[in-house]
């Protein structure tokens, strides 16, 4: 199977990089650029067939490293 | 007393902590893989600056895995001293030792330059020999060390005086909230600080400011252990 | 897979017939030559071997006979050009290693990777000589920063630098940054390494003993970078920008582990031969290491440790993968490196063998798949003395009188428009991105004449900079020459250190163009008179030719990159006035000289004239006076003047010290002529009240030409011409104008 995991910076916390890249848009004409976060895209590839069991340990990996919890949030797409 | 530095791949200011606890206090002094699993000989534990793990995924969130961080906390529930120094403050804050995280400066730019920190705590172990609201000056090399916490957490520190660091009027250099610069845990005995005290311990180097946390952390040890163990 | 991959390759026929070699800059007669050696007809891989062999990159065959006129001997010179990294001795058992290298069409195209593995590859050079890199330099050169690509690029060359140098914990330590508009489109980024090392640790990449192991150390080989030697010797062009599969991608994590190891495996002491994978990679690697050995060596592909599937052997050997060394141990010594290498996380593998033919053979899913001799690789490329002439420019510019301009009155205006030209203003912009204390040994930080780095355990320390005036060497390269080697020494000196020796990037135009040619040549002359004069040989550097831009090439750039000895670090001196009542004393003479001076670009926007004249005996003269001022104790600051003459210097002195001065000059010179002249030779030092008269004593005793000119004192900077108001301004607002620019620019 293969996860897709998006991390973001909450929506509560200052995103920086995602302010440089809004004002850089705006600077370039885009105007209708509202509000820019940037995240982190990951693909993992799992080694079962068991989706419920892949969902479960996704969530840990998210919850130990992948994401750190005081700042980001995450979510996660399986296919296969 | 005895110090363990602690070294991950990728740390760099592994041989600055060693050259100055050698220095300023001239205690034995360790540097301690990454893969060790007993701290026990040690008092104090110096987490320092660097990139472990080349900072990738998120500072200090692959070193928080190594072994040694089992030890790390065991040693911080002993009340041992653990002072995290930069890349060392992030890897204390992923491993749940400190409260809060750092994520990138404003300015989006690695700074690397003099600051003046006001010391808001000299109630530690750490920073017994400054007085309360002194101006201290401290180098700092990060592009990662905006503090957060969120409200709840703030007030928290707060009301326990876990604030030991704040950046001096208006000069933080990050946007760290309140302009914190160095916290403590709830017990005072582990520090985080983004802050190179170990930097300024030579005024021929520009400061010398930094010297007095390693004759606190010596003294604090002296007084615990009471004056048999002098020396 | 790999089949099908290698069917793709034009058979040696139809490289022949259909002139295939030609697409990797190899001429016809080169071509016949390859013929030759071989006896045969090149296959696909080795006329890509050879193409990256005789290159301008690899071989040096278009500026040979440049090197040659350089001075490469000394009584400090351990060893010279030709290993990775020059050496000189600085006594007891130690010595300095120190290189330059560029990467400036890599950068022009990718500036964040550009710059950093331009970083990451002069490391490596350091730490392959078996020395620990104490500071990293830079050499910066880009168009105006009001055009939006060159903010780009500045931005992003100084973020890569800044993310390859922190993260690995060598300290960024100096380095000069000029902006014109000479540069636009083709950047120069140069990098320079600074290591130490015991002399009986000093490594050379040369694979010794017929039969022993070869091995490969670092990170596996991708299809990145390849063809890189080539990309840096042609012409970048629109099509360059396409041509991102020649940037590499640098991991500085990587390379700190690599270095480590490396180091551990020096100090191991079993280490026969040491290279690391630069430019043209594996192959350059191997070719050197068996040339310099005068032996053979044989390479098994299939060992080489691959990032991606089906690599042919073309481009194993082409790759420009980056923190990647290879190494020659005995065979028993095999289990030892290894465990040193795993115990750091590296992969470390044998890729194959010393071979007592001469020929570089190399083999590939059980057959042979190259076999060329190594001595036609590496000595006989042919050399090309290329046509030179003197430039239209040259004759012409002599007839332009350049002090003859309208004379400026409003001097606190052009004094503040000096001190806002990105050129001259202040670089904290560019230094505070970088970490310039990690290691704890920088005792002079960015933003003086010279950084100084202390030699744990002992009282000496090192003094380095980076200096060239591209407009200086336009105007007259071999003035511009002597001035580049002279205005390096005299930052040296400034800080409190004897000059010992130089690395030098030379980066100039296409030297098709009979003009850049003359260039070169000429300039090389005059940094070799300086070099001789002032005893400060080379013993290494870099060539970086073919830097074009639409409107052609660039300024003649030599960059100088120079180390010196403080003997005891109560020598180290900075620029800033340290005390209120400070006597103010200007060594040297200033004349009308405007050609090239910064001056002249931020009033006419170009350089034209002849650059200031230098007398090398004057400089040394006064070079030797003031390190003996300032070894005995009797200087309290001292200030080379350079862009922006008398006026910027006193500012600069001011402005760091976060103090006045209170300044008369007399002088028969027009005023705007005396304060903005850039005459060389000249030195702004300061004294406490009650040194004053033994450093005047001893600088006339030397015979050099001083003035007392003024005083430290108060808040402001006051510069009275005969007896006139010239310059009268706060030194905060002064300090104002000169930090912002940059940051304002870059808005």
């Amino acid at each position: 199977m293969k996860a897709t995991v998006y991390v973001t910076i909450k929506e509560n916390v200052l995103d920086p990089q995602g302010t440089a890249v809004q004002g850089a848009l705006h600077t370039m004409g885009f105007s209708e650029v509202g509000k820019v976060r940037i995240g982190k895209y990951l693909e993992v590839e799992l080694d079962t067939n068991d989706r419920a069991e892949a969902e479960a340990r996704l969530k840990v990996m998210c919850e130990k490293l992948l994401a750190n919890t005081v700042v980001e949030d995450y979510r996660f797409e399986l296919e296969g | 007393m005895k110090f363990a530095v602690l070294v991950f791949p990728g740390s760099n200011c592994d041989i600055d902590c060693y050259k100055a606890v050698e220095s300023t206090i001239g205690q034995p002094v360790d540097y301690v893989w990454h893969t060790a699993t007993d701290l026990s000989a040690y008092d104090a534990i110096l987490v320092p600056g660097g990139f472990s793990y080349g900072d990738y995924l998120r500072c200090g969130a692959i070193a928080r895995f190594a072994n040694v961080m089992n030890e790390v906390k065991k040693a911080a529930e002993q009340g041992k001293f653990i002072l995290g120094i930069c890349n060392g403050f992030q890897i204390l804050t992923e491993a749940g030792l400190l409260p809060g995280a750092l994520i990138r400066n404003t300015g989006l730019k690695f700074r690397c330059h003099g600051t003046s920190l006001e010391v808001v705590n000299n109630n530690t172990p750490f920073t017994k020999e400054y007085s309360q609201g002194e101006l201290i000056n401290i180098p700092i090399a990060h592009g990662e060390g905006n503090y957060f916490c969120d409200a709840a957490t703030l007030e928290e520190l707060k009301a326990n005086n876990q604030i030991v660091f704040r950046y001096a009027g208006d000069t933080n250099p990050n946007g760290s909230v309140e302009n914190i610069a160095g916290i403590s845990n709830k017990a005072g005995n582990v520090v985080g600080m983004m802050p190179h005290p170990e930097r300024a311990v030579d005024q021929l180097l520009g400061s010398e400011d930094g010297k007095r946390m390693f004759t606190s952390i010596l003294n604090a040890w002296r007084e615990q252990h009471g004056a048999a163990v002098n020396g | 897979m790999a089949q099908q991959l290698t069917a793709k390759e034009p058979t040696a026929e139809q490289i022949a017939d259909q002139r295939i070699y030609t697409q990797f800059g190899v001429t016809d007669h080169e071509y016949e030559l390859i013929c030759g050696f071989l006896g045969r007809k090149p296959n696909y891989t080795e006329i890509g071997v050879f193409s990256v062999m005789w290159s301008e990159h690899c071989s040096y065959k278009n500026s040979k006979p440049i090197l040659k006129k350089f001075p490469i001997t000394g009584e400090r010179v351990l060893m010279g050009p030709g290993e990775g990294a020059g050496i000189v001795d600085i006594g007891d058992n130690q010595a300095v290693v120190f290189k330059i290298e560029s990467h400036n069409h890599p950068s022009a195209v990718e500036p964040y990777q550009g710059a950093a593995t331009g970083v990451g590859g002069i490391i490596r050079d350091i730490f392959s000589m078996g020395a620990r890199p104490v500071a990293l330099l830079n050499s910066l050169r880009f168009g105006n920063l009001n055009n939006e690509r060159v903010k780009y690029l500045f931005e992003n060359v100084v973020s890569g630098i800044a993310g390859y140098g922190n993260c690995i914990g060598i300290p960024t330590v100096a380095g000069e940054v000029m902006f014109d508009e000479s540069y636009e489109g083709n950047p120069l980024v140069n990098a320079m390494c600074v290591g130490l090392i015991d002399h009986d640790k000093i490594q050379r990449g040369v694979a010794k003993g017929v039969g022993n192991p070869v091995f490969y150390v670092g990170p596996a080989t991708g299809r990145d970078g390849i063809h890189g030697a080539t990309f840096a010797s042609v012409e970048l062009s629109e099509e360059s920008e396409e041509k991102r599969t020649a940037v590499q991608v640098g991991d500085p994590f990587m390379e700190k582990l690599v270095m480590e190891a490396t180091l551990e495996l020096i100090n191991s002491g079993i280490v026969l031969g040491i290279q690391d994978m630069g430019a043209a990679g594996l192959t350059c690697s191997s070719a050197e290491m068996a040339s310099k050995a005068g032996n053979g060596l044989e390479l098994y592909l299939d060992e080489v440790p691959q990032r991606e599937t089906g690599m042919t052997p073309y481009e194993m050997m082409l790759s420009e993968s980056q923190e990647r060394m290879l190494f020659v141990i005995e065979p028993q010594h095999e289990a030892q490196a290894k465990e040193i290498f795993d115990r750091w996380g590296i992969i470390c593998a044998k890729v194959g063998k010393v071979t007592d033919d001469g020929r570089l053979r190399l083999f590939h899913q059980g057959e042979q798949v190259a076999d060329m001799p190594v001595k036609a690789l590496v000595d006989e490329c042919p050399v090309y003395n290329k046509p030179s002439a003197e430039p239209a420019y040259f004759r012409e510019s002599a007839s332009i009188d350049t002090a003859a301009f309208p004379e400026i009155t409003d001097l606190n205006g052009a004094l503040e428009k000096v001190l806002a030209s990105p050129t001259v203003a202040s670089k904290e912009w560019v230094y505070n991105q970088y970490d310039y204390m990690v290691r704890t040994a920088t005792a002079v930080q960015p933003g003086s004449d010279a950084a100084v780095v202390l030699i744990d355990g002992t009282r000496k320390a090192l003094a380095m900079t980076t200096d060239c005036n591209g407009r200086y060497v336009y105007l007259d390269p071999e003035m511009g020459g002597r001035i580049a080697v002279a205005e390096a020494a005299r930052n040296i000196v400034c800080s409190g250190a004897e000059p010992l020796a130089i690395t030098d990037n030379l980066n100039f135009g296409s030297p098709e163009k009979p003009e850049v040619f003359w260039q070169l040549e000429k300039s090389a002359d005059g940094m070799s008179e300086a070099c001789v004069k002032l005893n400060t040989p080379v013993i290494g550097g870099n060539v970086s030719l073919y830097n074009e831009n639409a409107k052609g090439a660039i300024y003649p750039t030599p960059v100088i990159g120079m180390v010196g000895l403080v003997h005891d670090i109560n020598h180290i001196t900075t620029q800033k006035f340290k005390a209120e009542g400070d006597v103010i004393i200007l060594v040297g003479e200033t004349k009308a000289e405007f050609g090239g001076s910064e001056l002249q670009y931020v009033l006419n926007g170009a350089a034209t004239g002849r650059p200031p004249v230098i007398d090398l005996d004057t400089e040394k003269k006064v070079q030797d006076a003031v390190l003996s001022a300032i070894q005995k104790g009797l200087v309290a600051s001292a200030h080379d003047l350079s862009e922006g003459g008398i006026a910027v210097a006193l500012a600069e002195s001011c402005i760091s010290g976060g103090i006045g001065a209170n300044v008369s000059l007399t002088s028969d010179l027009r005023p705007d002529h005396l304060l903005f002249s850039e005459s060389q030779s000249r030195i702004l030092l300061s004294a406490k009240p009650d040194q004053a008269d033994a450093l005047t004593a001893l600088l006339s005793e030397q015979g050099v030409t001083f003035a007392t000119i003024g005083t430290v004192t108060g808040s402001s900077l006051t510069i009275n011409v005969n007896g006139k108001a010239g310059i009268n301004a706060p030194v905060q607002q002064l300090e104002k104008v000169w930090k912002d620019a940059i940051p304002c620019l870059m808005k």
